[in-house]
Parts: structure tokens; sequence; C-alpha cells
């Protein structure tokens, strides 16, 4: 029983490194993308800007909040 | 799906293997040179199987089973979370704020690491050495039977994908055992920027597909958002460049001749987990 919830344990604790980790924004931006898909799926011109649009500002936001500071 | 497409996933799927297998294979040698060789390539050879299992087991009923526009809903979300995450590392790296990967350092924590413990039996198998390289390249390819599962299911070609992660494997063992301890030399970061791009491309497609965005031209907006994210990507590299706290090295040189100074982003390059180190990717 203990070999089983070690093995549990251990599977979740790899799926919440790999989904959020230290950069808990990209999982939240890519949840905001996939809601934002099928809400702008009827209008595809705005879907086809929008969504690469909220990747580039997950990007920039994302490393600009990963830089160094100085001090 | 078209030719282009297929070849741009494919490529994708191989510079993604490349990468982790860089990484896997510094432990390996490191494995390999401080317990004897034997244990360390069986526990690798071990790993390999296991993963290659885990391919065939959890893919070929995610081909079968599970509707097409749902598989390429979380597919697509993974590639993304993942495609993101890497292209943020190697803009950081690139700019200067977080510090570059370096195999020769980690090859030579590992050996350290590993001298400290019991000596190595002189002919017979040694546990410790396999299960080093067993865990090193369990945990790096993890990723990769990922991205071939996410890739490959999403576009029903998983042979060919899974084809070009064994490619990626092989050419990095045998450049591996040609020059061995020169992994620094691999452009790592540059490789991983490229498939940061492929894989957040890939994942913004099959995440509108999944949806029922129909993207104009089909598989051709994938070229084209590789383009726009390359171009972000540049952009920001060259904007954090300029701000304070910047390396003024960001260069694809090894960390140790650049002198580059080791960076405290609160994000280490080796962590600790169970008592084993990890090479973060």
């Amino acid at each position: 029983m203990s070999v089983i919830l070690r093995a549990a344990g251990a599977f979740g604790r790899f799926w919440w490194d790999f989904l959020i980790g230290d950069t808990p924004e990209m999982f939240v931006a890519t949840l905001i993308i996939v809601a934002a898909a099928f809400t702008l799926r009827s209008v595809r011109p705005a879907a086809v800007i929008v969504l690469p649009i909220l990747v580039v500002a997950t990007l920039v936001a994302s490393s600009y909040r990963g830089r160094r500071r100085p001090g | 799906m078209s030719t282009t497409s297929t070849t741009l996933m494919l490529v994708a799927v191989f510079g993604a293997s490349t990468v982790e297998m860089v990484e896997a294979l510094t432990i390996v040698v490191a494995a390999g040179v401080t317990r004897g060789w034997r244990s360390a390539l069986e526990g690798a050879a071990a790993a390999v199987l296991v993963l290659a299992l885990v391919v065939g087991v959890v893919g070929v009923p995610l081909i079968r089973y599970v509707p097409l526009s749902a598989l390429r809903i979380v597919v697509g979300a993974l590639l993304l979370v993942l495609g993101m995450s890497w292209l943020r590392k190697a803009i950081l790296r690139a700019s200067g704020h977080k510090e570059l990967h370096d195999e020769e350092a980690i090859f030579s924590e590992e050996t350290t690491g590993l001298r400290q413990n019991h000596p190595a039996p002189a002919r017979r198998r040694d546990g410790v050495g396999f299960t080093v390289a067993f865990k090193g390249v369990l945990l790096e390819g993890v990723e990769v039977v990922l991205i071939v599962i996410s890739l490959g299911a999403s576009d029903h070609r998983l042979g060919p994908a899974a084809a070009a992660a064994g490619a990626a494997a092989v050419v990095v063992a045998g450049v591996g055992a040609l020059v061995t301890r020169q992994l620094s030399e691999v452009p790592e970061n540059t490789i991983k920027m490229v498939v940061g791009v492929a894989l957040t491309s890939f994942g913004l497609f099959w995440v509108g597909e999944g949806a029922g965005v129909h993207w104009p031209g089909s598989d051709l907006a994938i070229p084209v958002f590789i383009g726009v994210f390359s171009m972000t990507s540049l952009v920001a590299v060259s904007w954090l460049r300029r701000l304070p706290g910047a390396e003024t090295t960001g260069t694809e040189e090894s960390p140790r001749s650049s002198g580059a100074v080791a960076p405290d982003d609160g994000a280490p390059n080796v962590v600790e987990r169970e008592g084993d180190p990890v090479v973060e990717s």
C-alpha cells in the first residue's frame, strides 16, 4: 500500500513540477488561451489575432518576471 | 497534415530529444567514468527500454480511443506549457538573466558525488552506477516521451515521432562516444530556443484546431507562428539584455570559458529531489 501511495505521490509531484513548478503564470495563461480558443472559435478573425497575442504577452511577461534583479 | 508540418514536427522531436539526451549523456558518462561503463550502459539501456514501453503503452491507446479534438486540446495545452517554459528559459539564458547550462560543471559535480560513494567493485555490476545512469536517462527522457506522445498522437504519426527521438539518441550517443566530455560545446541554449518556438507553435495550432478555430492556410499557420514567436524571442532577448541585472555575456559560449558568473535568480540548474541530484533542463 505504501508503495502505491509513494508512486502516486511521485506521479503527482511530477505533474505539479511539470505544469506549475516555478512558473505558475504559464499554466494560468495556457488555461486562458484554451478558454479564449473556445470562446472565439465562431469569430475566426478575432481568434487568429488574439490567441497568438496571448502567447506573445505570456512569454514577454513571464521572461520579464524571471529577470535577475540587481542587488 | 502536410509534408511541411510533418517535417517541422519531426525536427521539433529530434531537437527536443537532442537537448534532453545531451543532459542524460552527461550523467551516464559521469557514472561510467567513476563507477564502470558496464553498469552505466546497462542502466541507460534499461531506462531507454522503460521509456519506449511508456510510449507504446500510453501513445497507442491515445491514438485509437481518444477523440481527436479532445486529444488535440489536451496535447496542445501540454505543448504550450512545455514550449513556453523552454522558450522562457532560453530567453533568460540568452539575455544574461540566467546561467547557461554548463555540462562540464554538472559532469564535475556528478563525478565528485559518485567518487565520494563506496568504491565500485572491480568486475561485477555496480548498483550505484546502474541506478544513477538509469535515473538520469529516465528523468531526462520523460519530457522526450511527453513530446513524442503529444506531437505523434495529435498528428497520428507516433512511429515517425518515436523514430526521430530514437535517431537523436543514437546521434547524441555517437557524438558522446567520440567527444566524451566535450558536451559543453553543444549549442544547447540555441537548440532549446528553436525547439521551444516549435513546441509553442504546435501547441497553439492544436489548441485552436481542437477548439474549432480553423487557422487560415490550415497547416501553413505553423510556420507563421514559428516566425512570430522567433521574432518575439529575439526582441525579448535584446530588450532584457539592456535591463539592469543582465550579465554581459549572453552568448552560447561555455559559461566557464565566457566567465559568466553564477546567478541567483531562484531557479538553480541542479536541484535535489529525494537526495539525488537532478539536472534541470
